[in-house]
C-alpha cells in the first residue's frame, strides 16, 4: 500500500510529511468507457463493505464549476485559460473535499483526475513541463485505474447515449477533421495514446473495459479492496 | 508533476503552452523528446523577439500611485496619436465573477487565489495582450505576473511553482516599480476615502485583527518580495513619494528613451 503524498509541491499550508489515513482511488477513462457506471458500482460495493466513500470529479467545484460550464458553451476560452480554469477547479476540490476526506480516513473515489486534464492539454499542444509543474500540487493516488475501451466501442456507447457527439469529447476545436465522427475517433486515439504513455510514469493499472459491466466491476472491486488492505 | 523532487523552472523563458501540433510531435506525446519548436508553426506562441509591439507594466503595492501613473501614461500616448491598449489585473469578464464570488464567500485558499488570478491573466493575455502586441500596439498593464510572484508567495505559495505557472507570458519591455513606504500608501488609500479591502489588507492571512495593522504587515512583505525581484527582472524603480507630476515626467522620459515611439503612431494622419 502506498502512503499518500503530494507529488511535487504541496498546496500552500500543507506539509509534505502529513500523514493522510484515507485512500485516494482514481478511475480514468474516456467518455463512454463505462467509467461513471463503474464508479457508482464501486462506491456501492465499498459502502456495502463498510468503507466510507466520498466521490469527486472534474468541474464540480463551487468556485469555478459554473464558469467552466458556461464557457464551454461558447468558444470564448483560449487554451491556456481553459487549462487554468480546470486547474483552479481541481485545486479547489483538492483542498476543500479531497484533503479533508482523506484526513478523516475516507476512501476518495475520483471520477477522472489530473491525468485527463494533462492528456487533453498535451494533445492540444500544451507544454508537458508546464503541466507537470502546474499539477505538481496533486496528491499521488493510492491507485489509478485506466479503463481502456476500443475507439469503436466508445463511438457505439456514445451514440447509444445520445445521437450527437460532444464537441469537446470529439476534439472539434483541434480541427482534426471536418467530419465529426472522424474527429471523435482521431481525438480519442490521441488521448488514449497519451494515457498509455503516462501509464508507467504514473503507475496506472489498465483495466480492459471491453468486457461485460459486471466482470469489470468485480475486477475493479477486487483491485480496490487490495489497495485498501482487505 | 513527475515523481521527482524539485522542478527546474526556467523563469520567464517565454515557454510555450501551445507549441507543436504536427502529427509527429503528437505521436511523440507528452513525455518523449521535446518537440522542435519552429517559428513557422502557426500554432506556436510567437517568438517574443518577433513581437512588434511593446509591453509596459507597472507594479507597486496598493496605494503606491501606480494606477494614476499608468493612466497618465496612457493619456499621453493616446493624445499624441499612438496605438495603445491598457489592461489591468483581475479584470477579465469571463473570470471576474468567479473571483468575486470566491472572495465574497471566502472560498479561496492561497492556491486557488493564485490559480484564479492566473486564469484571469491568461484570458486577457490570450485574447488581448498578445494579439495586440503582435499587431504592434504599446500594451500597458496595471500589474503583471510580478504581482502574483509577490502576493502569492507572501500567501505561502511556492515561488518556483507560481513562476512556472506564468511562464507562458512574455517579459515586459519595461517594468516600473513604484516604491513607497507602506505608511504613506496607507494614508493615500484612506485619504481617498476608501475602505481597505479584505484581501488587499491580507486579512485572509490572519496577521492581525486590525485591518490597518494587517495591511501594514501584508504590504510590507509584498514590498520585500518586489525589492528582491527588482534586480532580477530589471525593474525601473520610481521614487513614488514625490508628486504625481514629477513621477510622470520621469515615466514619460523613460518610455521615450526606450521605445521608438514614432513607429507606434497611427499611420493615417490625425
Amino acid at each position: 500500500m502506498r502512503a499518500l503524498r503530494f507529488d511535487g509541491r504541496p498546496v500552500a499550508g500543507n506539509g509534505p510529511a502529513e500523514i493522510l489515513p484515507g485512500r485516494l482511488v482514481v478511475v480514468e477513462g474516456a467518455d463512454g468507457s463505462g467509467r461513471s457506471t463503474q464508479i457508482s458500482l464501486l462506491k456501492q460495493r465499498l459502502e456495502a463493505g463498510g468503507w466510507p466513500v466520498v466521490d469527486v470529479g472534474l468541474r464540480r467545484s463551487g468556485l469555478v464549476g459554473p464558469e467552466i460550464e458556461r464557457a464551454k458553451k461558447g468558444n470564448v476560452l483560449g487554451p491556456t485559460t481553459r487549462s487554468l480554469y480546470y486547474a483552479t477547479d481541481f485545486a479547489d476540490q483538492l483542498e476543500n473535499r479531497v484533503l479533508p476526506a482523506l484526513r478523516a480516513g475516507f476512501v476518495v473515489l475520483a471520477d477522472r483526475y489530473v491525468y485527463t486534464l494533462m492528456a487533453r492539454d498535451v494533445v492540444r499542444g500544451a507544454s508537458p513541463e508546464w503541466l507537470e509543474s502546474l499539477y505538481g500540487i496533486a496528491l499521488v493516488p493510492s491507485a489509478v485505474f485506466y479503463l481502456q475501451v476500443s475507439p469503436q466501442a466508445l463511438v457505439e456507447r456514445n451514440f447509444h447515449r445520445s445521437p450527437t457527439l460532444d464537441y469537446w469529447e470529439s476534439g472539434m476545436d483541434l480541427g482534426l477533421s471536418r467530419d465529426w465522427f472522424g474527429s471523435f475517433v482521431r481525438y480519442q486515439q490521441r488521448i488514449e495514446a497519451e494515457f498509455l504513455r503516462m501509464r508507467e510514469r504514473y503507475e496506472f493499472a489498465v483495466i480492459d473495459g471491453n468486457r461485460p459491466v459486471r466482470e469489470i466491476a468485480q475486477d475493479l472491486a477486487a483491485r480496490t479492496l487490495a489497495v485498501l488492505g482487505e | 508533476m513527475g515523481h521527482r523532487d524539485g522542478v527546474d523552472v526556467e523563469i520567464f523563458s517565454g515557454k510555450s503552452m501551445a507549441v507543436d501540433r504536427s502529427a509527429e510531435a503528437l505521436a511523440r506525446g507528452a513525455f518523449g523528446e521535446a518537440a522542435p519548436r519552429t517559428a513557422e508553426d502557426p500554432l506556436a506562441w510567437p517568438d517574443p523577439r518577433a513581437v512588434r509591439g511593446k509591453l509596459i507594466a507597472v507594479e507597486g503595492i496598493d496605494g503606491s500611485g501606480k494606477s494614476t501613473q499608468v493612466y497618465l501614461l496612457k493619456r499621453w500616448l493616446e493624445s499624441t496619436g499612438h496605438r495603445v491598449f491598457f489592461t489591468e489585473w483581475n479584470s477579465s469578464d469571463l473570470v471576474r465573477e468567479a473571483t468575486r464570488r470566491g472572495k465574497r464567500e471566502n472560498l479561496l485558499t492561497a492556491t486557488t487565489f493564485c490559480l484564479i488570478h492566473a486564469t484571469d491573466f491568461a484570458d486577457r493575455y490570450e485574447r488581448q495582450i498578445l494579439p495586440l502586441l503582435r499587431a504592434g500596439y504599446v500594451v500597458l498593464c496595471d500589474r503583471y505576473s510580478y504581482t502574483a510572484f509577490a502576493r502569492d508567495v507572501v500567501r505561502g505559495v511556492d515561488p518556483a511553482w507560481v513562476r512556472s505557472l506564468y511562464s507562458f507570458a512574455i517579459r515586459p519591455d519595461v517594468t516600473f516599480y513604484f516604491q513607497v513606504p507602506v505608511d504613506l500608501a496607507l494614508l493615500r488609500i484612506l485619504a481617498r476615502g476608501e475602505r481597505l479591502k479584505y484581501h488587499e489588507a491580507g486579512m485572509d492571512l490572519g496577521l492581525s485583527t486590525d485591518v490597518r495593522e494587517s495591511f501594514r504587515i501584508f504590504q510590507s512583505r509584498i514590498d520585500a518580495e518586489y525589492r528582491k525581484m527588482a534586480e532580477e527582472f530589471g525593474f525601473l524603480v520610481v521614487e513614488a513619494t514625490r508628486s504625481a507630476h514629477a513621477q510622470q515626467a520621469e515615466v514619460r522620459a523613460a518610455i521615450q528613451k526606450r521605445l521608438d515611439l514614432p513607429s507606434f503612431r497611427w499611420n493615417s494622419p490625425e
